[in-house]
């Protein structure tokens, strides 16, 4: 039996415009409850709403980086429904003339590339936030209430957890590189729902669509695909079917749980909202903040694969995300080899980042001092080994690695006369060493390279150091 | 010197010549209340020692010779729709009776910067929603020239302030009509501006495509005061349209030689009493008055109620979900779950009218019903604002009575809905076409004020007050109602 998995993501991102989508309250995350609020983003009765300008700007620059269709006419329509962290009793949103239509994001498959289309992207507000209270009850911060949304629908086009991950981390990617969200999906301005099932290929029978809800991160996000897929499996085995419901995914238990029916599908009521007039948006407008928008992370990896000469692997590691690319570009700015600047980057950067859980603007030293320290390395002054423990004081420091290595005395020795007197002095003293390479014991050279970095506390030019033992010790 | 039946302009003499002082003024307006109010029921709120203080401010001021505003020392009744800032604005609702908004709406901005001194907050049809100001939760006003007779709604109260003198000018609002027909029925200057025009920003919406502030006055010369106090663009309110502020004196009292009026038919089916007779008399006056008039036609005016009735709940259904008892407002005492509350805090809440009208615009826009009823409406919509556009072309104002007759009786039409909402017929087309109309008195029906509704095209308020004041001159409709009975 072979089944294929349908996946269709639908995502919500917090724009990261200064005020809120209908009022100028800060849209800052945080505060004290209910302290970044308005008559406006409160709904109290009389106030009005007035469209945040900027929501438009960062709403079209989304549709142009995935290669949607700008609409030249859009509006706002209201969806009603009652909840209490919903203050007017409607959310104002986009139904039939969404600002952006179309579009795709590229994952890559095992198959190559793949294009998973998106139906379109559309603006709105976001509601306030309920907290449930230890005694039962519920508390409600509308700090969130009115902060502006996109939200992405994508076609069902991805077939596996993977490629929905991959198109994830692209769009991610996408967000920050074009500055219109930070996509923190820890702090909620990221949110993801999955509509899932699954076709048997070979009788065409399809499980009923599920819903996930309710993700705070890419990796249960994974999670509970992978498990829903196998639920949708195992049921259509059996010759039973899911039935249409909303699930969220319990990261302890590692399953998704149902939390209601989708029965009564609501009737959200959708009107044109009267208190915002359409939107005519000019082809002009298009233009110019299609001409403002940054190098987008594919383009940046073409050119960095053409312009550094790296390979693909390296590109597209040093372009996922926009400030590490900066720090490459900055760095190799200084006239340092390519490819040095990128191992040594995609190397014990992102390793050191990863165990630190930092960022690269986190780190203490600027691109010009990493540059310094591959000259330092590439010229062979120091040794790549001492290289690493330079970088590692630059990390913890922050110091110019000129100076550490001054200060440490950490210069490689590389005077070939030098090092000849202390192999001689090294051979000297291991004659035991010399008689069993003699026997055959390959290691003993190793050994003897080892002495001599130790008596130079790791300064010699460990390949003349290789070279002058393998002289000797075969002559 | 009954200073109660003085205009705005007249007041404003009066204050300038030190000949009272604002104090004095507002002691005079409380005064009257006291006297009338038991019977009248116009007022919900009232503002005494703010406004005492406001007086005492203005005086100072004016005695230091400092600049004030033009409205300085004015009093003023707000409808309880309008919100004030530390003032109880309930919409005469249960369901927020207790409401004090942190916030002023944007025509009290305005009013406040021109020194005016509101001194209350009147009664309404609940969430303006009513042709007789009988839906509200509190209280029944009574039309001052007959106290067995409605004053009209939804603005009935601040339109029998200023018939019986307890205020010389207010502020209503209009969705069908909310304006206009208090005036009529209360022998008042009421104006509906064109839509856009004065901000809602603080006007607690009931239909946002229609709503509009508009003022009650004594005289046209009053209306054309307050509209350049209100009138203007705020960039609160989205809806309001940015143009040249313009001053509605100028060119108020020129003549209206060559003036083309048009008297659409549709407006003259029908009409009771003498209404009918009295707009015969009105034609005859324009002609006097050296105007043109001809009959004509507004094609689809016999789809306006429906129209508005199908529009205007819909938009309200929305409007009012906010109510539900969580963050403001009255909430249901005893409830087990969230939806509990919702439908208690509602049905406890609301008035029997407010509910029939969310349930009529939540079915018309209810999946599977929407095109066919709130789509359609919104199309023929469409239409009407055509018809005016096209008169426009042809015609400088319009002219028709405003109401079909004159007040009726309280409880008259209470029983039966669809005989209430016909109390707006001849005015909800301007809603829905969105231009300016004001309604002036005319003459009298079995001792009844009849009003005359004359409409202009959009922002074209300079020439219905023109016209409204020429009239106005000529007729020199002098009655006022007796108050003899009231107090």
């Amino acid at each position: 039996m072979s089944y294929k998995t349908i996946i269709g993501l639908e995502i919500h991102s917090e724009l990261s415009t200064n005020s809120k989508i209908f009022c100028s309250c800060t849209t800052e995350y945080g505060g004290d409850p209910n302290t970044h609020c308005c008559p406006v983003c409160l709904g109290l009765p009389g106030s009005l709403p007035v469209l945040n300008e900027k929501v438009v700007e960062y709403g079209i620059k989304a549709g142009l980086a995935f290669n949607s269709k700008i609409a030249n006419h859009t509006k706002m329509d209201r969806k009603n429904y009652y909840y209490p962290d919903l203050v007017k009793g409607y959310q104002i949103s986009q139904y039939d003339k969404a600002l952006c239509e179309g579009g795709y994001i590229e994952v890559d498959t095992e198959n190559g590339k793949k294009k998973i289309n998106l139906t379109r992207i559309h603006i709105e507000e976001d509601t306030g936030k309920s907290i449930h209270s230890k005694d039962g009850g519920t508390l409600l911060d509308y700090n969130r209430a009115g902060v502006p949304l996109i939200e992405i629908v994508s076609e069902p086009d991805m077939n596996s957890p993977e490629e929905a991950k991959q198109f994830l981390e692209k769009l991610k990617s996408v967000l920050q590189y074009i500055e219109v969200s930070d996509c923190k999906m820890e702090e909620g301005s990221l949110r993801c729902d999955v509509n899932i099932n699954i076709v048997d290929e070979e009788t065409g029978k399809k499980s009923t669509i599920t819903e996930i809800k309710n993700l705070n991160s890419f990796k249960s996000a994974v999670k509970a695909m992978e498990f829903e897929q196998k639920r949708h499996i195992e049921l259509l085995e059996k010759g039973q079917d899911t039935i249409r419901e909303t699930r969220r995914y319990d990261d302890l238990k590692g399953e998704t749980i149902s939390m209601r029916t989708k029965e009564d599908a609501s009737d959200y009521r959708y009107f044109p909202e009267p208190d915002i007039v359409d939107m005519e948006i000019s082809n002009e407008w298009i233009e110019n903040i299609r001409k403002s928008l940054p190098e987008l992370p594919e383009d940046k990896m073409n050119r960095f694969i053409k312009q550094y000469d790296l390979p693909e692997y390296d590109a597209e590691v040093l372009t996922s995300s926009k400030s590490l690319a900066l720090f490459y570009e900055d760095t190799v700015s200084h006239s340092v080899d390519f490819k040095t600047a990128s191992n040594l980057i995609m190397g014990d950067i992102l390793r050191r980042l990863k165990d630190e859980d930092m960022e690269i603007e986190d780190i203490r030293f600027s691109s010009k001092e990493f540059a310094d320290l591959i000259k330092l390395i590439d010229s062979g002054k120091i040794s790549n080994k001492i290289g690493k423990k330079v970088l590692r004081e630059m990390f913890e420091e922050g110091k110019d690695p000129n100076k550490i290595v001054k200060e440490k005395g950490l210069i490689q020795i590389n005077d070939e006369g030098e090092i000849e007197r202390i192999v001689d002095e090294t051979l000297e003293e291991n004659p035991e060493s010399i008689e069993d390479y003699k026997n055959g014991k390959d290691r003993a050279l190793g050994f003897l390279v080892g002495q001599v970095m130790k008596k130079t506390r790791g300064k010699a030019n460990p390949g003349i150091v290789n070279k002058l033992i393998s002289k000797k010790l075969n002559s | 010197m009954d200073y109660n039946e003085l205009s705005i302009t007249r007041l404003k003499d009066k204050l300038e010549s030190r000949e009272i002082t604002s104090v004095g003024l507002i002691e005079e307006y409380f005064k009257k209340i006291e006297e009338y109010d038991d019977s009248i029921k116009a007022f919900l709120t009232l503002n005494k020692e703010e406004a005492l203080k406001k007086a005492k401010e203005v005086d100072e001021k004016r005695k230091n010779g400092e600049e004030l505003g033009y409205l300085a020392g004015i009093p003023v009744a707000i409808k309880d729709n309008i919100s004030t800032k530390g003032l109880k604005t309930t919409c005469a609702s249960n369901i927020i009776k207790d409401y004090i908004p942190p916030f002023d709406a944007t025509v009290i901005e305005n009013l406040k910067n021109a020194d005016a001194i509101i001194i209350g907050k009147t009664n309404l049809d609940e969430f303006a929603m009513g042709s007789s100001t009988e839906t509200s939760a509190f209280q029944t006003t009574k039309n001052p020239w007959d106290i067995s007779r409605v004053p009209g709604g939804s603005s009935g109260g601040s339109a029998a302030a200023v018939a019986s003198q307890m205020a010389p000018f207010s502020l209503g609002s209009e969705t069908g009509g909310s304006v206009r027909q208090p005036a009529s029925f209360c022998g008042l200057v009421g104006l509906k501006p064109t839509y856009g025009l004065v901000s809602r920003y603080g006007l607690i919406a009931f239909a946002s495509s229609f709503d509009q502030i508009g003022p009650f006055t004594r005289n046209v010369e009053d209306a054309a005061i307050v509209m350049n106090v209100i009138a203007g663009y705020d960039k609160m309110d989205s809806t309001s349209v940015k143009r040249e502020k313009e001053n509605y004196l100028d060119g108020l009292k020129n003549d209206i030689k060559g003036l083309k009026i048009g008297v659409p038919k549709e407006y003259l089916e029908g009409l009771e009493g003498n209404v009918k007779s009295q707009m015969e008399q009105v034609i005859k006056t324009f002609e006097n008055l050296g105007a043109e008039v001809e009959m004509m036609s507004l094609l689809h005016s016999e789809y306006g109620l429906e129209t508005y009735y199908i529009l205007a709940p819909s938009e309200a259904s929305s409007n009012l979900a906010r109510f539900d008892g969580i963050r403001y407002g009255n909430r249901a005492s005893d409830y087990n779950n969230t939806e509990e509350l919702f439908v208690k805090t509602r049905s406890e809440g609301f008035g029997e009218e407010v509910k029939r009208r969310i349930m009529m615009g939540t079915y018309c826009l209810s999946s599977g019903y929407y095109d066919a009823y709130y789509k359609k409406a919104q199309e023929v919509r469409t239409l009407i604002k055509n018809d005016f556009d096209k008169a426009f072309e042809k015609y400088d104002i319009l002219i028709s009575p405003t109401t079909l007759s004159t007040a009726f009786k309280i409880g008259e039409k209470n029983d039966d809905p669809i005989a209430m909402y016909q109390s707006d017929k001849l005015t909800v087309g301007v809603n829905i076409a969105g231009v300016p109309a004001i309604s002036i008195p005319c003459g009298l029906s079995d001792n009844m004020p009849i009003g005359l509704q004359i409409i202009g095209k959009n922002f074209d308020e300079a020439k219905i007050l023109n016209a409204a004041y020429n009239f106005e001159k000529k007729i020199n409709f002098k009655q006022t109602p007796d108050l003899g009975g009231v107090k």
